[in-house]
């Protein structure tokens, strides 16, 4: 109980400090036992009582309470009745990356020219984002940072959002090049005279050439003259090599089938199709070929004007019925990605159970971006990054955070949104 | 054969009818006049549609019909012509053309957008441009005049296709041997309009659809004050349109929706126009008729989709097909009906397609005699030309065709074309058509000679034997030759032979042997079942009697097939959101009857009406949108700073399918709001989205309203513009304050009974000051949020919402003090500078304060889910759970002045319900049954129905396109139609 009352006093004190960004919390000091949760492993168990033991910035112990007699360490604190999520994950997102997306100058996510696999998003990622603070009231605590444009865009990297800076936050940088795959359908490019709705593309097949291209030229690279250097075939290698993982952002059925085929062909190991918007129609093939799948947004309007108006909220059980590894996406965008909870949610609209939709963003997100021995679950040995809520947090009138952590850090839950609230509470409150 | 006789004999002819005006000098010989008549003789005479005269006369002279009948006599000066078999029609009328009058290319545009005229002298809009004399640019187009005399054209009214008024047209006579002094008819036509801009002129305004429909409605206010004298200056473009009322009124439109817009200003101006309309109209027909407009319409009917790749054919949408299927019914259902229309051949490729355009329209139920009306009496009327035009009468111009039959009959000939007395030969009859298999032999050696398609595009096949010979033919003026290779086509050995043609063989000629040595050949015609075949063939291509899919309400997938009506209907143990005193009421029963919450208790009884038990779900009231930007073709006319004058309501699309899914998402109304672009925006349409409606019933007139903007966007920040005043928010200030003090003189003038120039965009700025229409204005910062209250109060009124207002939290003790309503977001912020003290907060400190909160969408995807966004206040800042739900259901009911109506159960007030699959605000809830006044719009049931529809009518209609493109008939690569989504910031550019 003392606990609680000093992290008030700390965030009291956090609201007055206005137009600062959250300080990075410090490193947990002593041990920490959460006791009464209910915890939501995130790999489908639900454990009602549960007791839960942090030390060192790990999870040493999760226990069902009915079930065991070990002593309670360290700090106690007690949310009996309330829940325990492990923090949730947003991949495909441009946080740190866009701070305010109409300033120019606020934005560093997409470089010019067309193969960009030595582009580093982590580089330019701001860990003191106004934008990144306000993930973590809504229990997301880890992302994937991403560039963006052209037809290999970068290389992405997995970071925690409670950092001073963009080495601290990241979590593990560089955990893929991302490939945007041409359309064979595409708009026409008015500019040189085509019309200007969307039609075949005849360069379809000399675009996926170039590709392969790209990919034989790479892999001859590595056996050559290594003392001239070519940073984009080097940047390469990974993903040649099969130590990372090469992110495809396709959505149309021929376009996906071509990538299967591509994988295959070109002998890439580790293939994350991303966006996929029609990957429900090929989804025996996608499971077959061990592909997993980062979708884009839930909650996103259907593409054609024939679809079910619900497609985006039910193609997930779709592709989970399938055997696919699912996780849910943003689309590259930033603020939003506070909401991915509700994305989850919206999916138990559609033949998942909560339990299911949560794996989508914890397990299966960390197992995807290649940090599954570190993140998504409540588990032991695994990072104590998690989090506290009174409800359910994949519902909005549920999400109520009142504890997170990340490494066992006990982090501010205030942001520059929530001292403006209380700010200016309190100047309605005041009666002069 | 006579055949040959009368062409050969007529060519002559025709150079005297070539002759100057009597009153000029002769000095290259001397000078002729000719009196002769001509005379047409036992041929079938159709004079107009459903008049025919068998073994009739027609007598001619200087140009003109002097005497058609069965007992008119050749006077004796007459040349005869004897047209047995012969039929004879009267040329068509092209009413709507450009023929001769060049389109100006587009002006490059300077970087930042262009506000003033260019021009002066004229009507302060360039677009305007009235004073167009399409005279002026004409220039007599042989290749076009050609094709359009092929197509059995003899007169077109053309005009200069450019801007918005357009001034004049001419009417002209597709006389190719006349000259302008005989083939101008008429240097005044008609006076043409469109909502296309001027490429002469950059100018901004208008830059959409509701833009350029509120401009000319102003413009013919102006031209009537100017027309009444009250105007010390000249505006040459004015005077020019009022100068053209006496002609016919042609408004040009793109499609259905225009049709309904001219329609309508038809209504608002008194100025009955004739619509080019866009082929579509069979989509809305009821509503088309009901404008009893006169039409001229296309017959483009599009090649079907080539499909045959079926990721490719994923892209083309139900209705594309649907378009593709249905299109060709256009003209019987406008001749169904009972409209007046002309067909125009202006959106043809080439006006050789009309008549296989029509003859598909024939299959479609088009009555041939209603075609012929529509290229003849029907386009003559519309230009006030009937006495000389589009029959065949004593008096009307020499414009008549000669067929060899019915000339919509496919087997038809059209030979010739005469304009003005003047003879135009399509296909000369006196060809012969030697078409078929012929022996041939030359100096002892036999061949086999094959001639097809001799009297169009002439080629030939020679054969030694088996072996086919190289070989080519020329086949003119009644004279054969041909010329072939040896067995080895490779060497250039050619043996010639030449002769003239006779319609019997053998024939016998020249032969010119590769030595160059000269002997005789003769060629002998063999048995024609060769072509026999090929003719069955073709008769095979014929499409059988068409497929019509039937038409949906509306016409696009996830259409009903019939209209839904109200139902009575009982929902039984709902929980019950009553958004009233009762609260939320458990296990209770709702009645709806004539499209009214009837009653509202336990226990119902449910009499004849159809129960739902709603046992564990909820039903509540509909969800509001107070900000949506869907169902329009247009949302910004950033074109000035103030744009009072245009109406979201000429913008709606009935038929966008995000209404639907608004539907899905259990939204029942929407304010279909104007963009931010510019500071004064347009008028709203507050909207019931009564799928499948059209839209005067789906628009609550009643319900004024008018979007205000400020900040980044009116100023022009985020794009490169730095000339529209204002640029700054102090600027802004002092536009609003300009605008309302400049309405409220005029209102006095209004009032002082001196008369006065009708403003529509003073006149709604008056009523905003008179509290008959209410501003919701797009807001972020808390400055301009209190600048604009303090500009309303020093004008004694009040704004009604404040929308986005995501300062509103800081100042919300000011707002509930003036008495505005603040609906936000619930979460969106960080996507511009202005918005970098957004918070989610927002919408509960504005609540705690006692504003009128809401939570809108600005954005078709979320939209579909307010409810959730309404649990996001539950979060953010610990709304109660009733007063959440309220703002998005009741709270916009207020806002929009529409609570009296709608936005809670209560007994009296509109059905308009969601029946809710669990609690309304989980991210688990789905609207199972959404009610518009008593009608269900959307079930999830029946959803699953359409989803299976629409697979099912794609299906069909691929196998139908497959079926035409393996018929050998011409496809177009799939595509797929663009759907711009629009929000706040969207800018379009009309033409």
């Amino acid at each position: 109980m003392k606990t609680i009352k000093k992290l008030y006093i700390l965030l009291l004190f956090a609201a007055f400090s206005l137009h600062a960004q959250q300080t990075p919390a410090p490193k947990q000091s002593g041990d920490i036992t959460l006791t009464g949760g209910i915890a939501h492993i995130g790999n489908g168990e639900v454990i009602q009582n549960s007791l839960i033991f942090i030390t060192d910035g790990k999870i040493i112990g999760v226990y069902d309470a009915t079930m065991t007699k070990r002593p309670l360490k360290g700090e106690i604190i007690k949310i009996d009745g309330q829940h325990v999520y492990p923090g949730f994950i947003a991949p495909d997102t441009t946080l740190g990356l866009v701070e305010i997306s109409a300033v120019r100058a606020t934005e560093d996510q997409d470089e010019i020219g067309e193969y960009n696999p030595h582009i580093e998003a982590i580089i330019a990622y701001n860990a003191e984002s106004k934008v990144v603070e306000s993930m973590r009231p809504n229990g997301v605590l880890i992302a994937q940072s991403v560039p963006q444009g052209g037809t290999i865009s970068g290389e992405s990297s997995v970071v925690q959002l409670d950092a001073w800076n963009w080495e601290d936050a990241a979590v593990k940088r560089g955990d893929g090049i991302h490939l945007n795959w041409p359309n064979s359908f595409r708009r026409g490019r008015w500019w040189l005279g085509e019309d200007a709705g969307y039609s075949p593309n005849k360069d379809y097949a000399s675009d996926i050439t170039d590709l392969k291209d790209f990919i034989v030229q790479s892999r001859a690279y590595e056996s050559g003259d290594s003392s001239i250097k070519n940073l984009p075939f080097a940047a390469m290698q990974d993903v040649l090599d099969g130590t990372q993982n090469l992110y495809i952002h396709v959505d149309s059925e021929k376009e996906i089938l071509d990538v299967l085929k591509f994988k295959k062909e070109m002998n890439l190991e580790k293939v994350v199709l991303v966006g996929a918007y029609r990957a429900y129609k090929v989804a025996d093939q996608i499971a077959k070929a061990d592909v997993p799948v980062i979708l884009a947004r839930v909650h996103s309007l259907p593409e054609a004007e024939d679809d079910d108006y619900d497609i985006s909220f039910k193609m997930v059980k779709t592709l989970v019925d399938a055997g696919v590894t699912v996780a849910l996406g943003n689309s590259g965008e930033y603020w939003q990605s506070r909401n991915i909870p509700f994305y989850a949610g919206q999916t138990t609209a559609h033949g998942l159970s909560f339990e299911d939709a949560l794996q989508l963003i914890t397990k299966n997100a960390a197992t995807i971006l290649g940090v599954g021995d570190k993140l998504g679950t409540l588990e032991a040995g695994k990072d104590a990054t998690l989090f506290i809520s009174t409800g359910n947090a994949l519902e909005m009138m549920g999400n109520n955070i009142t504890h997170a952590f990340i490494n066992g850090r006990s982090i501010s839950l205030e942001s520059h949104q929530t001292e403006l609230w209380k700010r200016y509470m309190e100047k309605y409150e005041r009666t002069e | 054969m006579n055949k040959k006789l009368f062409l050969t004999g007529w060519l002559l002819f025709m150079f005297c009818l070539v002759s100057a005006q009597e009153y000029f000098p002769v000095n290259d010989g001397v000078k002729t006049i000719n009196t002769n008549y001509t005379f047409f003789k036992n041929a079938t005479l159709h004079p107009s549609p459903g008049e025919t005269i068998k073994d009739g006369s027609l007598l001619i002279k200087d140009g003109k019909i002097v005497s058609v009948g069965k007992s008119v006599k050749a006077p004796k000066n007459a040349v005869v012509i004897d047209l047995q078999d012969k039929h004879i029609y009267p040329s068509f009328v092209e009413m709507y053309s450009t023929f001769g009058v060049e389109v100006p290319k587009r002006q490059g545009g300077g970087r930042s957008p262009q506000y003033e005229p260019t021009r002066d002298g004229y009507y302060w809009n360039d677009h305007i441009r009235a004073e167009t004399n399409a005279l002026n640019d004409f220039k007599y187009d042989n290749k076009a005049a050609e094709d359009l005399l092929k197509a059995g054209f003899g007169v077109v009214s053309s005009h200069k296709a450019d801007g918005l008024a357009r001034g004049n047209g001419i009417l002209v006579a597709l006389n190719s041997d006349g000259n302008t002094a005989e083939r101008l008819i008429d240097t005044r036509s008609a006076q043409f309009f469109s909502f296309d801009k001027c490429n002469l002129s950059q100018q901004s305004y208008p830059g959409s659809i509701m833009g350029a429909t509120a401009l000319i409605r102003q413009v013919f206010v102006d031209a009537d004050w100017y027309a009444k004298g009250n105007v010390d200056t000249r505006d040459l473009s004015l005077e020019a349109l009022n100068a053209n009322m006496d002609l016919p009124q042609i408004f040009v439109g793109n499609g259905l929706y225009d049709d309904l817009r001219i329609a309508s200003l038809s209504k608002e101006t008194g100025v009955p126009f004739t619509i080019v309309g866009g082929g579509d109209e069979y989509k809305r027909i009821d509503e088309v008729k009901a404008t009893q407009a006169s039409y001229i319409i296309p017959v483009n009917f599009q090649d079907a989709y080539d499909v045959e790749d079926p990721y490719q054919a994923d892209y083309v949408s139900l209705s594309q097909m649907l378009e593709w299927n249905q299109e060709p019914t256009n003209p019987a259902k406008l001749q169904d009906a009972g409209l007046k229309f002309a067909i125009t051949t202006n959106d043809l490729k080439s006006p050789d397609e009309l008549f296989p355009m029509l003859r598909k329209a024939f299959k479609y139920g088009l009555k041939e005699e209603t075609a012929l009306k529509a290229l003849t009496t029907i386009p003559a009327e519309l230009l006030g030309k009937s006495d000389v035009l589009g029959a065949l009468k004593q008096g009307a111009w020499a414009n008549l065709l000669i067929t060899s039959g019915n000339i919509f009959d496919e087997e038809s000939i059209v030979y010739e074309n005469w304009v003005q007395g003047s003879q135009n030969i399509i296909k000369d009859a006196s060809v012969i058509d030697i078409d078929g298999s012929y022996t041939l032999n030359v100096s002892g050696k036999s061949y086999e000679m094959t001639i097809s398609k001799s009297t169009e595009k002439p080629s030939v096949t020679v054969k030694n034997g088996d072996t086919k010979l190289g070989s080519k033919i020329g086949y003119t003026d009644g004279w054969l030759n041909v010329m072939f290779t040896g067995i080895d086509s490779d060497t250039k050995e050619y043996t010639r032979i030449i002769t003239q043609v006779s319609a019997t063989t053998p024939w016998s000629g020249k032969a010119i042997l590769p030595d160059g040595k000269e002997t005789s050949f003769t060629a002998t015609k063999k048995a024609d079942s060769e072509t026999e075949e090929k003719k069955n063939e073709n008769d095979d291509k014929e499409e059988t009697s068409p497929v019509v899919i039937p038409l949906t309400y509306p016409n696009v997938a996830y259409g009903y097939d019939k209209k839904p009506e109200a139902k009575t209907i009982l929902f039984k143990n709902a929980t019950v959101w009553t958004n009233e005193e009762a609260g939320i009421l458990e296990e209770t029963d709702v009645l709806v009857k004539n499209g009214k919450i009837a009653k509202v208790g336990k226990d119902l009884s449910a009499g004849g009406a159809m129960t739902v038990d709603a046992t564990g779900k909820h039903l509540t009231s509909g969800i509001i949108d107070e900000h949506s930007h869907i169902a329009a073709f247009s949302i910004n006319e950033s074109g000035q700073n103030s744009s009072a004058e245009v109406r979201m309501k000429d913008a709606v699309n009935p038929d966008d399918i995000d209404i639907y899914r608004d539907l899905a998402g259990g939204v029942t109304t929407i304010q279909l709001l104007h963009g931010s672009a510019n500071p004064i925006g347009g008028q709203s349409a507050v909207m019931k989205l009564k799928w499948g409606s059209s839209i005067e019933e789906m628009v609550l007139d009643e319900a004024k309203f008018i979007k205000f903007a400020l900040g980044e966007n009116v100023k022009q920040s985020n794009w490169g513009s730095y000339s529209r005043f204002p640029q700054t928010r102090m600027g802004v200030q002092q536009m609003f304050t300009d605008y309302f003090q400049r309405a409220r003189e005029y209102q006095n003038r209004k009032n002082s009974g001196k008369p006065f120039r009708k403003d529509y965009e003073m006149e709604t700025l008056s009523e905003i000051l008179n509290a008959e229409r209410f501003i919701t204005s797009h807001s972020y910062v808390q400055s301009e949020i209190n600048m604009l209250m303090k500009v309303a109060d020093s004008f004694d009124f009040r704004i009604n919402t404040f929308t986005h207002i995501l300062e509103g939290y800081k100042v919300a003790d000011k707002m509930a003090e003036h008495g505005v309503a603040g609906s936000t977001f619930s979460d969106w912020w960080a996507y511009k500078y202005e918005v970098n003290d957004a918070i989610p907060y927002n919408a509960a400190i504005m609540w705690s304060q006692g504003v009128l909160t809401g939570i809108n969408s600005d954005d078709a995807e979320m939209s579909r889910r307010l409810n959730q966004e309404a649990a996001k206040t539950m979060k953010y800042g610990g709304v109660p759970e009733e007063e959440a739900w309220k703002f998005v259901t009741l709270n916009p009911a207020k806002m929009l002045h529409i609570e009296n109506r709608t936005g809670s159960i209560k007994e009296g007030k509109d059905a308009d319900l969601v029946l809710w699959s669990t609690y309304p605000m989980s991210v688990s809830a789905v609207a199972e049954k959404t009610l518009v006044e008593g009608v269900v719009y959307f079930d999830i049931e029946k959803d699953k129905e359409l989803k299976q529809e629409i697979a099912e009518k794609k299906n069909k209609l691929t196998t139908m396109m497959l079926g035409a493109k393996n018929k050998g008939l011409k496809t177009q690569p799939a595509k797929k139609d663009e759907k711009q989504r629009l929000d706040c910031d969207t800018l379009e550019t009309l033409n």
